[in-house]
């Protein structure tokens, strides 16, 4: 009787077999590594903000430090969000005019906060305490990387877990010298490992417990 | 094949009934498929069940958007009629491997007549049991991809201490090589069809699935291997996966549930479980379409003694439980089984006993084994027995486990029904269409017991 | 860190919550509403159920087709779920001072109680109050609280509060009230105020009573009324009769060895019953090797946490404790002329008694229930004066409200004014006489009469149905004020956050009347107080009050009483006569007159010993139940003098026989979502002479049941050893009795590695529960419920076996049912070093700390249960459907920002409070330094007001919960399954009198 199939048959079929299991892989691929895609975790993506505050200017143009508007980031969990007073201590003098800086007078006219957009967001079941990071050797640097350098705050990390972890599981790669946390210079040492042990016993960093669930997750 | 080969070997009595031809078999199981006209029977009960189906479908929407909270689920009894009725179609789902792949092990030729639906039913109940433990969880969508062991952007893996982590890799496992052997099984038959099919695009499908299978010696020999390595794949799956299973209850410290003869009990009770379900199935089938003379009085009778044997295990199984609980010394044990003889429950135990212990002993007459009137009713109480016995081994050891204060009862709701028996729905909606469009015997496999029966004569 | 807090404190000092919520509220509230304005919060909430998700009540009977449809939208946002909405920071404009964003400040205030104040620290985080805690400094409180205070933040943020002045029932304006008021006060005026009444609860408050005065000083003819069920009024006429003067009394139960109630639940009510509770557990601690413990005897009708804890309980029918005062006053020499037959009582025990009542003369004490006849409040009295108590255990001082008043004659007066007609303006502050006024005095009709009426209340209830005018009360978080504690120490109350409604206080209110309109009540409130005190540096002497939430040097003086000779007592003054069955009214432990009616907390918390929640039922004893054929939960119809209610009956071991106890402050018909309709409404079988007891009830059964939400169905202990107890002449014999209770099988049994919970932390957490302290109050399970964000289910669930309450209280009758021997066990989380809940979690989400925490990791649950089956401890609750209220902007002010709020389908459990926890250990490692003993305070442990909970360090030898963990007395339940629990109990030990200890 007559062949259903054409002799080409056998070829498409193989082809075809492999094609929909590569496929299929590939998928499979991205979806379990969504969460690792910056296009996901938004890391290197500027965020609009109400006024456009460049780091970069108030930094390493005019070297103010981290802590003078980021006042609780040393006794706090939260680092604080400077209040429109802050701002206004210099431009009251400078700039009193300038267009780019309304939103911050009118905030203080109208006694209405500014409302800043966060870049830096944790769900909101992880605990993260500033202070505690700062004081035992994190430098800002390390998590937001070269803010000294953004016109507008971006992520340089993605902030998941797997990433909390890399330094929660092993500290001394990251552990800088308490003074040099401020520093958005400082380039960790050839011996960064052996620095890193030395400064964890002496700040007495418990490794073995931040990999307990509970101290970021209550 | 091997056994037709085989001339050492010497049936007992003929597992096909005299003067079946090729012809005749082939003609008979393929026409049921091949017929045009679909019966109006058919018709009726495939809606019957796709209506259950819908109530399943219903039941799962409704689940996903209120919460578990929609079952009669609390503080003490945290599992119920999700678990009970996973346990249930699993063991259920024991049969179809054990026959195909142990029996084709053990050169049991009387399997053949029965192994293809016996498979399929295996594969079905498997696809029923699987939906509960994903949707009894509170978070399924979460706990679908936590139970994935891959390097995740959490940075961490799943438990695999849990006996519920084993139970993932056992369930899938099983239900995969159950799948390949089956389809194995039919590539031969599904070629069958294609050639003897009339209508093109009927053709068409069933050469794409038949995967271009020509009859040849070679394809033929391996075909044989590979039954042969899958038959040893499954052999040991048919006794992990109960085993497994049981771990979800021996692994933990409640009396009731910490017992370490769970898993040989499990696995036997699976297998009485599964017969019995084959034979309920195989009966009806049997008679609405004619099968008399392919599935004989012998298959019959051979269930029907692998359900006695496995029934005894079980209740073997089940008198051990009482002695150990007296044995054991133990307060706690001893107070389960008092309270699940005596407690509010207890009704349900003994209804389990009648069911399970009691009633399977008429298969010690012949008369019963080969009446199917008494093997479908037989058949009946073993399934409800094994469902009681899922029900008394979660319920009875939650309700009342170890502080008196925290006693409760448990009663499901309306919502626990309906997801119970839209499971029914699912498996006899793909039941129906399998011996709808698929040889539900293996014609080859038959076809190679002609000459048996020829030599009767 | 509380302690740092109190520091930061006294720099910033008094006037700062002030400018804390004038600097920050206006933004707060601002940004929160834009907030829940954004679609993005809306996506927030919805990110992984639709809206509503759960209801309180049956989810399944209000769901329409619509929701199912979006249902789908759900699932399909579902796989999405990992992404986050975008959020903003809303930073201060100017940012308030000694403030810092992240970390809680606390503020000294005070609640009040039938108008008396206990004093308290509120946990404000960035103005929000969350937590109420004991104030340390406060005699009343000594540093704890009772249930109900920890109840009363919920109220706070109650969105059915009245939210605004409304005028027969349609939203008006303060200013029309204001005017249409003055108009009348005008009228009123030109007859001096013969029209004018006010009627309000108990006033302690000086201030107020200062306003009020001037108040009646410029309308001479108006009288001043007050009412509230609660009241003192059987103790004041009791004094009377002793006394010959109305006196405040209250007790110094430190120095007592002997402590007889008559019916007094001291140690759960009342406003010094926190403080009572205190002295009288440290009496008893036999724990620290101290060898002697008081002795407790009480005689009540129905089962109370007091007499839970005594060592000798006599259950008495109400009638019988009268006949039990006269027997005492005549076997301790008491001269008594009682009008009428002295009702004969005689008991075995009665002589054992009086003669450890003398024995221990001048360090006993003998305390009568609040509802008991003035005859049995003066017999105490006699007594205490007998036996030389006043001075060293019992002290009078005088009356501690402003003006004190025979409150049920006061009332009366006021309802014939009205039915006469002479009534033209009435102002109601506070209260709700139409619910809660005598059932004879038919104080609704007459109210009906009275042209003007205006009602000031936290709720629009029962009264502002009736009345012109409605007011919202501020509640007393959001006010300034004051109030004077038991022993007439006043103290501030200091609100922490501005009224979250257009509500007023009672002396805003007031203020208006008496032309103060435009001044605010914190200025007058320091006039007031610069005038009182002597000090010269007012301003400091005031900032340190604020602070400490006392002010100095305004306690009462003790006064020197003199006893009536003889007694007299007139028959007016004796109880009802012992006839058929007999009604107890009480009221609810929880609810009060019913004013918490709405509080979701309070109703979900389970009543002490029955167990009950979301409903009162008639208590019977398992005896008089057999007797007249009745069971749980069936239905019967109560007649008393003619008034009929129909109630459920609830049997319970311990309740005197031929008599039923029903609680006041239930079936409330204008509460508010939550309280209306909630169990059987009492006050109709109160009246007349029938206030707290009555004989002759008629009971007709019916044949209808009612269900009745019970969260322990098992009374017993099934003969396991959970609770295990001893004399103290036991515990000198055998000081291991606890321990050889139950024998465990040999450690080196066990197949898992036994350093497994060996850890290089410093820190292991350990708790021991004393169960010789422990009354069953019940606060650590509110306390738990603020400090965690435990959601409250509703009746339907917990009727499903579904509370969600973290740390329970079991409680097992044991031996003879008529007269039972009554335990009490709480049961947090036992945080198992061989944590059975650990192993069988597939994905870790309950995983073991270095510190030996059983952490719940709630993100990671997928809610297989499996933990809670294998936990032996039954401790786990389950999130069955979306029990937290997403949708009700109001109460998530409330919710403690440190603690994760759950969703459905995860599992949660006690942490131990690893928030505090966490908290201490940041700070101490930012210091370098160890964290202290006593430095975590777990919430349950705080708020204890016996301390029968303590939680510590058990690696540190020093620490107290290590003492304790060494103590014979301490075991361990279920510890022969090798869980290792760290959790630990103090068995309990009591000291029955030898002559009696028969029983």
């Amino acid at each position: 009787m007559a062949q259903i199939f054409p002799r080409s048959a056998n070829s498409t079929t193989k082809v075809l077999i492999i094609t929909a299991l590569v496929v299929t892989a590939v998928l499979l691929g991205i979806l379990l590594n969504i969460n690792r895609l910056y296009y996901v975790s938004h890391v290197n993506i500027p965020k609009d903000q109400p006024v456009a505050f460049s780091h970069k200017h108030h930094v390493t143009g005019l070297g103010i430090d981290c802590r003078y508007c980021h006042t609780t980031v040393e006794t706090s969990a939260f680092a604080g969000i400077p209040p429109t007073e802050t701002c206004m201590t210099c431009h009251s003098q400078v700039w009193t005019d300038a267009p780019i800086l309304e939103p911050v007078r009118a905030s203080l006219r109208s006694n209405l906060p500014l409302q800043w957009t966060r870049v830096h967001d944790l769900p909101d079941f992880v605990y993260f305490d500033h202070s505690l990071h700062v004081n035992k050797g994190v430098g800002c640097q390390t998590c937001h990387g070269q803010v000294d350098q953004m016109p507008l705050i971006w992520k340089v990390n993605t902030l998941n877990m797997e990433w909390c972890l890399e330094c929660h599981r092993a500290p001394e790669k990251f552990l800088r010298p308490r003074d040099q946390v401020f520093n958005m210079q400082y380039t960790p040492p050839a011996n960064q490992v052996a620095l890193g042990r030395q400064l964890a016993a002496e700040y007495r960093v418990q490794t073995s417990q931040l990999t307990n669930c509970s101290i970021c997750h209550r | 094949m091997s056994e037709a080969t085989d001339k050492s070997y010497q049936p007992p009595a003929p597992v096909l009934a005299a003067g079946q031809s090729y012809t005749s078999i082939t003609g008979k199981i393929s026409d049921i498929v091949l017929t045009p006209r679909t019966p109006v029977g058919w018709g009726v009960a495939f809606l019957i069940a796709f209506l259950f189906f819908q109530v399943f479908l219903v039941a799962l929407t409704y689940l996903l958007y209120e919460g578990v909270g929609l079952w009669g689920l609390n503080n003490p009894v945290s599992w119920g009629f999700a678990i009970i009725h996973f346990v249930w179609w699993i063991g259920i789902g024991h049969a179809g491997t054990l026959i195909s792949a142990i029996l084709l092990l053990l050169r049991q030729q009387w399997r053949n007549a029965i192994n293809r639906f016996a498979e399929a039913m295996t594969i079905f109940a498997v696809i029923c049991a699987a939906v509960f433990p994903v949707f009894h969880t509170g978070r399924p969508w979460l706990a679908i991809y936590w139970l994935l062991p891959y390097p995740n952007s959490m940075g961490v893996w799943p438990q695999f201490r849990s006996p519920l982590m084993w139970d993932v890799f056992a369930v899938s496992t099983y239900f995969s090589v159950s799948l390949v052997f089956w389809y194995l099984g039919l590539i031969p038959d599904l070629a069958t069809l294609r050639d003897r099919a009339r209508n093109r695009l009927v053709r068409i499908c069933y050469g794409v699935l038949s995967l271009g299978w020509r009859n040849s010696a070679a394809h033929w020999h391996r075909y044989e291997m590979a039954s042969l390595l899958l038959a040893g794949l499954s052999t040991p799956l048919v006794l992990s996966v109960h085993s497994i299973v049981s771990f979800d209850f021996s692994t933990s410290l409640l009396p009731g549930w910490h017992t370490t003869i769970f898993p040989p009990y499990f696995v036997a009770g699976a297998v009485f479980a599964g017969f019995a379900m084959v034979l309920t199935l195989a009966i009806p089938i049997r008679k609405i379409y004619g099968l008399e003379l392919i599935i004989t009085d012998r298959h019959l009778n051979n269930m029907a003694k692998v359900m006695l044997a496995t029934g005894l295990i079980v209740a073997y199984g089940y008198f051990m439980e009482a002695f150990m609980a007296w044995y054991s010394a133990s307060t706690w044990e001893q107070f389960m089984m008092k309270n699940r003889m005596t407690g509010p429950y207890g009704g349900y135990y003994w209804m389990l006993i009648l069911c399970n212990v009691i009633v399977p002993q008429l298969l010690w007459s012949k008369r019963c084994r080969l009446s199917t009137t008494w093997l479908m009713i037989v058949s009946m109480f073993i399934n409800v027995g094994m469902w009681l016995e899922r029900f008394v081994i979660v319920v009875t050891s939650l309700h009342r486990d170890f502080l008196p204060s925290s006693w409760g009862m448990y009663s499901p709701t309306k919502w626990d029904w309906g997801l119970y028996l839209g499971t029914f729905g699912i498996f006899f909606t793909l039941f129906f269409l399998f011996i709808r469009v698929l040889p539900m015997i293996a014609i080859a496999e038959i076809r190679a017991l002609v000459p048996e029966s020829h030599k009767g004569k | 860190m509380r302690e740092e807090e109190f520091t930061r404190k006294s720099l910033g000092l008094g006037g700062s919550p002030l400018r804390l919520e004038q600097s920050m509220g206006p933004e707060y509230w601002r940004s929160l509403d834009e907030l829940a304005g954004t679609p993005a919060f809306k996506e927030m909430v919805a990110r992984e159920f639709p809206a509503q998700a759960s209801e309180l009540f049956d989810p399944v009977s209000r769901r329409n087709f619509l929701k199912l449809m979006s249902a789908s939208l759900a699932l399909g946002g579902l796989a999405a779920c990992t992404v986050q909405p975008p959020e903003k920071i809303v930073p201060y404009v100017r940012a308030p001072e000694n403030l810092i964003p992240g970390k809680p400040l606390f503020f000294a205030t005070v609640s009040t109680q039938g108008g008396v104040a206990t004093g308290i620290l509120v946990e404000s985080h960035l103005g929000r109050p969350t937590k109420v805690e004991g104030n340390p400094k406060h005699p009343a409180s000594l540093g704890a609280t009772d249930t109900v205070t920890q109840g009363t933040i919920l109220t706070l943020y109650d969105p059915d509060r009245a939210q605004t002045v409304t005028n027969a029932g349609r939203p008006s304006t303060w200013d029309t009230l204001v005017q249409q008021l003055t108009q009348a006060l005008g009228t009123q005026k030109a007859k001096g105020g013969a029209g004018l009444r006010l009627l309000t609860e108990t006033v302690t408050s000086p201030l107020l009573g200062d306003q009020i005065d001037t108040l009646l000083t410029e309308f001479p003819q108006a009288v001043w009324h007050q009412w509230e069920p609660g009241n003192q009024d059987q103790a004041q006429r009791g004094a009377q009769m002793a006394l010959g003067e109305v006196v405040n009394t209250y007790f110094d139960l430190s120095q007592a060895q002997i402590i007889l109630s008559l019916d007094a639940d001291f140690l759960n009510a009342g406003a010094a019953g926190v403080r009572y509770a205190r002295q009288v557990a440290a009496g008893r601690r036999v724990r620290e090797g101290q060898p002697q413990m008081n002795r407790l005897y009480v005689a009540e009708s129905t089962p109370t946490a007091t007499g839970s804890l005594a060592d000798h309980r006599f259950a008495l029918r109400p009638s019988q404790i009268e006949g039990l005062a006269f027997a005492l006053a005549r076997r301790l020499g008491v001269e008594v002329q009682a009008e009428g037959p002295a009702p004969s009582f005689e008991a075995s025990w009665l002589d054992a008694l009086a003669r450890d009542l003398k024995q221990a003369a001048g360090r006993s004490a003998v305390i009568a229930g609040d509802h008991q006849p003035p005859a049995v409040h003066a017999l105490a009295q006699a007594l205490n004066l007998a036996l030389g108590n006043v001075g060293t255990t019992v002290f009078h001082t005088a009356p501690l409200p402003v003006k004190a008043v025979d409150q049920q004659q006061s009332l009366a007066e006021l309802a014939a004014a009205m039915e006469a007609g002479q009534v033209e303006v009435l102002l109601i502050l506070g209260g709700n006489p139409v619910y809660t006024a005598p059932a004879d005095l038919r104080f609704g009709q007459g109210l009906r009469q009275v042209p003007l009426c205006v009602h000031l209340g936290l709720y629009e209830d029962e009264t502002s149905q009736l009345c012109h005018w409605h007011v919202g009360e501020s509640h007393y978080l959001e006010a300034w004020g004051d109030a004077r504690t038991f022993d007439g120490t006043a103290s501030i109350v200091q609100p922490l956050i501005e009224p979250l409604y257009n509500t007023k206080s009672a002396n805003e209110f007031m203020a208006v009347l008496i032309g103060q309109g435009g001044r605010n009540t914190y200025d007058l409130l320091r006039e007031f107080w610069s005038l009182q005190s002597a000090n010269p540096d007012f301003e400091t002497y005031w900032k340190v009050s604020l602070h400490d939430g006392v002010l100095a040097g305004t306690t009462f003086k003790p006064l020197q009483v003199s006893p009536q000779k003889p007694l007299v007592i007139p028959a007016a003054g004796r109880g009802h006569q012992a006839q058929g069955l007999e009604l107890a009214l009480r009221l609810d432990p929880h609810l009060g007159d019913g004013r918490h009616a709405n509080n979701g907390w309070l109703q979900e918390l389970p009543r002490p010993l029955t167990r009950l929640m979301w409903d009162n039922a008639a208590l019977i004893s398992p005896a008089t139940a057999s007797r007249h054929g009745l069971n749980s939960e069936q239905l019967v119809e109560l007649a008393v003098e003619g008034r009929r209610q129909q109630v459920p009956i609830w049997v319970l071991p311990g309740q005197a026989d031929e008599t039923l106890t029903l609680h006041l402050g239930y079936g409330r018909t204008q509460a508010g979502k939550v309280g209306t309709g909630i169990g059987f409404d009492a006050y109709p079988l109160r009246g007349g002479n029938a206030l707290w007891q009555a004989g002759g009830v008629v009971l007709n059964k019916t044949f209808s049941t009612y269900p009745l939400a019970c969260v322990q169905e098992h009374h017993s202990m099934e003969g396991r050893h959970l609770v295990r107890s001893g004399s103290l002449t036991e515990f000198g014999r055998n000081p291991n009795f606890a321990a050889e209770e139950a024998r465990d099988p040999p450690a080196e049994l066990t197949l898992y590695p036994r350093d497994e919970h060996v850890s290089t932390a410093p820190n292991a957490w350990g708790m021991v529960i004393d169960l010789s302290s422990c009354t069953g109050c019940n606060a650590c399970m509110a306390a738990c419920q603020a400090e965690n964000n435990i959601p409250v289910v509703g009746k339907e669930q917990v009727l499903n076996g579904r509370e969600m309450h973290w740390i329970r209280i079991d409680r097992y009758f044991k031996e003879d049912p008529a007269d039972p021997e009554i335990y009490h066990q709480p049961v947090p989380c036992m945080h198992c070093e061989n944590a059975p809940c650990e192993v069988v979690c597939p994905v870790g989400a309950t995983v073991h700390s270095e510190e030996g925490l059983n952490d719940m990791v709630y993100n990671r649950c997928v809610g297989t249960r499996y933990c809670n089956n294998n936990c032996p401890y039954k401790v786990r609750r389950f999130n069955f459907y979306q029990y937290v209220d997403h949708d009700e902007a109001s109460l998530k002010l409330q919710r403690n920002p440190d603690v994760t709020v759950r969703s459905r389908g995860v599992m949660e459990k006690c942490t131990y409070c690893v928030q505090r926890i966490n908290a201490a250990r940041i700070e101490a490692k930012k210091g370098d330094r160890p964290i202290a003993d006593g430095e975590i305070l777990t919430a349950c442990q705080q708020v204890c007001p016996t301390e029968a909970i303590v939680f510590g360090n058990i690696k540190d030898p020093q620490s107290l919960v290590t003492r304790l963990k060494a103590s014979p007395l301490n075991y361990g339940i279920l510890t022969d399954l090798n869980t290792v629990p760290r959790t630990t109990y103090l068995a309990r030990v009591k000291n029955p009198n030898p002559e009696l200890s028969e029983g």
